[in-house]
């Protein structure tokens, strides 16, 4: 994992610590590390040359100020380029003029055209659209299976494709029946294609020709490399597509192809997919992704991912528990089931800022065998122990070692560390309790 | 990669390639002022124009540099050092991967150990290819039945894999046999049945939401039972990041070598050309979770490069065993490492 760009720019800058302005020379380094960062991102080689220049451009002559440490100075012209570049445009669908509107959905293959055309539709409808689905994938085996069922599993009617139809019919047809049927949105999902297949280009113009399409979103997949820019760039050239939608944003991808796609074809991103559930679907934020591309802890995303998988129930009983004095072994392994569900401890250490930098708290944080193993300790414990681990002696250390397959020396760790955490804890809820996310262990 | 980020102080300092110390000052001549510095002068006329010159301009631009280098017996400056991290990074590389090559190739210019364009050429390939040389078995298909488990994050082209193997498999006389391990996604058994029947091999599949797992055991028995050769497992797509899918992987794994002893024989990652750094991060966990032997990288008849399986070659030590090059069945090619390298310097 790389360390994220504000720690590396205050190192760069430390000998910087006094007054004065940024000069072309004393912002080098600094510029050096934002590019690195950036490239790290997967931004495109060509548009983080770009970028840096203008970023020098407005970091060169400025007042470094008192408030500010060089380096985070840096960071917040970055940043707001980066928030001005990403969020220049109205993000919403645009779906005025002609009845039904229609939403063509393009992309590479296995970008996530299907579940996203579902997820489109949902999402309408949460809105007060009547929303069609229609299937003009004719090519990869059961892709029109798929899309039919994923219509069925939210009571959405589905456009009876067939792969003996060519793909332009089922788009003129399709919207046919939904104007015959009352349905004021058509969402016309296609094969996934190279940009270069000049064939298949042309069936997509051919499909914008015959139905006018509202919008012409580019599924993209959020883990694209440097390609991105050859791909949006073709896609937009052959059908001027009239916003992206970023795939899988759920997982660790930088998401530097956003960067990328924005810069060659200037279009919005509108949506923004972050899971498989059809529900996923989410309005573009362009902070969020800035902080993401700069590696700088998305908080954010943190805290959304401990609400989506911490059972809010017992979040807050344990919340409660924390401040009062009785946080047991139980609640401790609850807590560890907890976060095993958010993803791997490093992981989520990772995305709070300050803490990715800490280097002790490598050893503090079990790892991901460590947490199977305390859970099996604190299973093999009696309630009893469980509630009050002061009684556990030798002979009882003794026999939870036994049953869990561990050593003796085992338990006295888990012991020991918890002992010190329940410390902490009384420490912390005199004094600054809040500042941890809600549902999340202090470790 | 800390490697790289190294400081770098003294009169040099712009020079964003990372060069050492030593190097930047005795073999590195200035001329004028970076190009970074003259963009952020020159007037903003269309970026967009600007990003097809530059594209344009990338391939002629470093053939006829490394030239003009040798040629003229210049010394290495920073334009020429930027073009080649550019062809390499624009690979999708990655910066750390692409400096160490760099570094590399520095010094054996200031050796004179490189002394012609050909040379060069051939030195930086030669770099790329000893990071791709893996130590592997290769892959024999037995004992029978011999079981491949394909996993992979979503999309990337699991099942077209699965299905162009199989042919593969079954034009070398192998009895085949796919288990639709994807009990997930919406059609992905009904995917997987319809290249079995295209292919003429059979399928093993019980119903839609039924734990991957139990699947996956009773499709090991259906192989034994019907003497298969080679039996390939098709998986949901997961991103790496989900703890509990990657918990249902291992559980799958596990059950196959219940079943069948030093069962999964291989376990298939399939990795997607057109993905960027994020590959590693997928190939770091996969192999966590369930110790991945292969790698298959799809879609490379795109423009996408897949530079990024240089690194998890050399990070991992995990063999590219297959690229996919096409949507049909015919469309798998064994890897080779010569073909891929040329690949990454054409246009
Ligand atoms: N162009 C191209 N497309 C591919 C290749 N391999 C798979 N695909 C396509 O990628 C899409 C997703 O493939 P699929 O096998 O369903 O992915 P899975 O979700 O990983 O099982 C499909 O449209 C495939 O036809 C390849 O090598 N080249
Ligand atoms: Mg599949």
């Amino acid at each position: 994992m790389f360390d994220n760009l504000s720690q590396r720019l205050d190192a760069v800058f430390k000998k910087l610590k006094g007054y004065g302005k940024l000069s072309e020379e004393n912002i080098q380094e600094g510029i050096r590390e934002v590019r690195l960062a950036l490239l790290e991102a997967d931004v495109n080689y060509i548009v983080v040359k770009d970028f840096v220049a203008r970023i020098r451009e407005r970091a060169v002559g400025q007042e470094v100020m008192d408030s500010l440490t060089p380096a985070q100075q840096v960071i917040k012209i970055v940043h707001e380029e980066l928030v001005k570049l990403l969020g220049r445009h109205n993000q919403n669908l645009n779906l005025a003029g002609r009845q039904p509107a229609v939403i063509l959905l393009v992309g590479l293959q296995g970008s996530g055209k299907t579940t996203t055309a579902a997820k489109i539709a949902r999402w309408l409808r949460t809105r007060g659209r009547k929303p069609y689905l229609s299937p003009a994938d004719v090519y990869r085996p059961a892709a029109i299976e798929q899309l039919k069922t994923l219509g069925a599993q939210l009571n959405i009617d589905v456009f009876p494709s067939d792969p003996s139809f060519s793909p332009v019919e089922i788009a003129r047809r399709s919207v046919a029946k939904a104007e015959a049927s009352g349905h004021d949105t058509v969402i016309l999902d296609t094969a996934g294609r190279l940009h270069i297949d000049e064939e298949l280009m042309t069936e997509l113009k051919d499909i914008k020709a015959a139905v006018d399409p509202q919008e012409i979103l580019l599924v993209a997949d959020s883990m694209t490399g440097q390609d991105a820019v050859n791909i949006a760039k073709e896609f937009d050239r052959d059908l001027s597509i009239t916003g992206v939608v970023l795939t899988k944003l759920e997982g660790d991808a930088r998401g530097g192809a956003a960067l990328s796609i924005q810069t060659v074809t200037g279009r919005p991103i509108k949506l923004v997919g972050i899971g498989e559930k059809l529900d996923a679907l989410e309005s573009f934020h362009p902070d969020r992704i800035a902080n993401r591309i700069l590696g700088m802890g998305d908080v954010l995303t943190l805290i959304e991912k401990a609400q989506d998988t911490v059972d809010r129930k017992k979040a807050l009983e344990l919340q409660k528990k924390l401040k009062k004095d009785t946080f047991t072994l139980e609640d401790f392994r609850d807590q560890l089931r907890q976060i095993r569900k958010m993803g791997s401890l490093e992981q989520i250490l990772s995305m709070i800022p300050g803490l990715n930098k800490m280097k002790q708290l490598k050893g503090l944080a079990p790892d991901e065998k460590e947490l199977i193993q305390v859970e099996a300790i604190i299973n093999s414990m009696t309630p009893a122990e469980r509630r009050n681990y002061t009684i556990i002696n030798a002979s009882r250390r003794r026999r939870i070692a036994k049953g869990s397959g561990t050593t003796v020396q085992d338990v006295n760790k888990l012991l020991k560390n918890f002992a010190t955490m329940n410390k902490m804890l009384k420490k912390m809820r005199k004094s600054n309790f809040k500042q941890f996310p809600k549902g999340l262990l202090p470790f | 990669m800390k490697r790289w980020i190294r400081k770098i102080s003294g009169q040099d300092q712009d020079l964003e390639t990372g060069l050492s110390e030593e190097d930047s000052q005795e073999t590195v001549t200035e001329k004028g002022a970076a190009p970074e510095h003259q963009a952020a002068q020159a007037p903003r006329y269309g970026l967009f124009k600007r990003l097809k010159e530059q594209m344009g301009r990338t391939r002629g631009g470093f053939i006829r540099q490394m030239d003009e280098l040798l040629t003229g017996r210049r010394e290495i400056d920073r334009g020429l050092l930027d073009e080649l991290e550019e062809i390499l990074v624009m690979a999708d590389m990655g910066v750390g991967t692409v400096q160490e090559i760099l570094d590399r190739l520095r010094s054996e210019v200031k050796r004179h150990e490189i002394d012609d364009p050909e040379a060069l050429r051939n030195k930086l390939k030669e770099h790329i290819l000893d990071l791709l040389e893996v130590p592997a078995e290769p892959l024999e298909w037995e004992p029978a039945p011999f079981v491949v488990l394909v996993v992979g994050v979503n999309g990337v082209g699991k099942t077209t894999t699965i299905a162009k193997l199989a042919y593969l498999l079954r034009e070398q006389g192998r009895k085949v046999m796919l288990v639709a391990a994807d009990t997930f996604r919406a059609a992905a058994v009904e995917q997987l049945e319809t290249w079995g029947s295209r292919l003429d091999v059979p399928v093993f599949k019980q119903r839609t939401g039924t734990d991957p797992s139990a699947v996956a055991y009773d499709g090991m028995d259906a192989a034994k039972n019907r003497n298969m050769d080679v039996v390939i497992v098709d998986t949901a797509g997961r991103l790496h990041t989900k703890v509990n899918l990657m918990e249902e992987l291992k559980k799958i794994n596990r059950v196959i070598s219940q079943k069948i002893p030093d069962a999964p024989h291989e376990i298939l990652l399939v990795l997607d050309a057109t993905t960027g750094q994020n590959a590693i991060s997928q190939a770091k966990l996969f192999n966590e979770a369930t110790g991945v032997t292969g790698i298959a990288l799809t879609k490379l008849d795109g423009t996408a490069k897949g530079g990024i399986v240089v690194s998890i070659a050399h990070d991992l030590g995990i063999p590219i065993r297959f690229i996919g090059i096409g949507e049909k069945m015919e469309d798998l090619r064994p890897f080779d490492a010569r073909e891929f390298v040329e690949a990454i310097f054409s246009s």
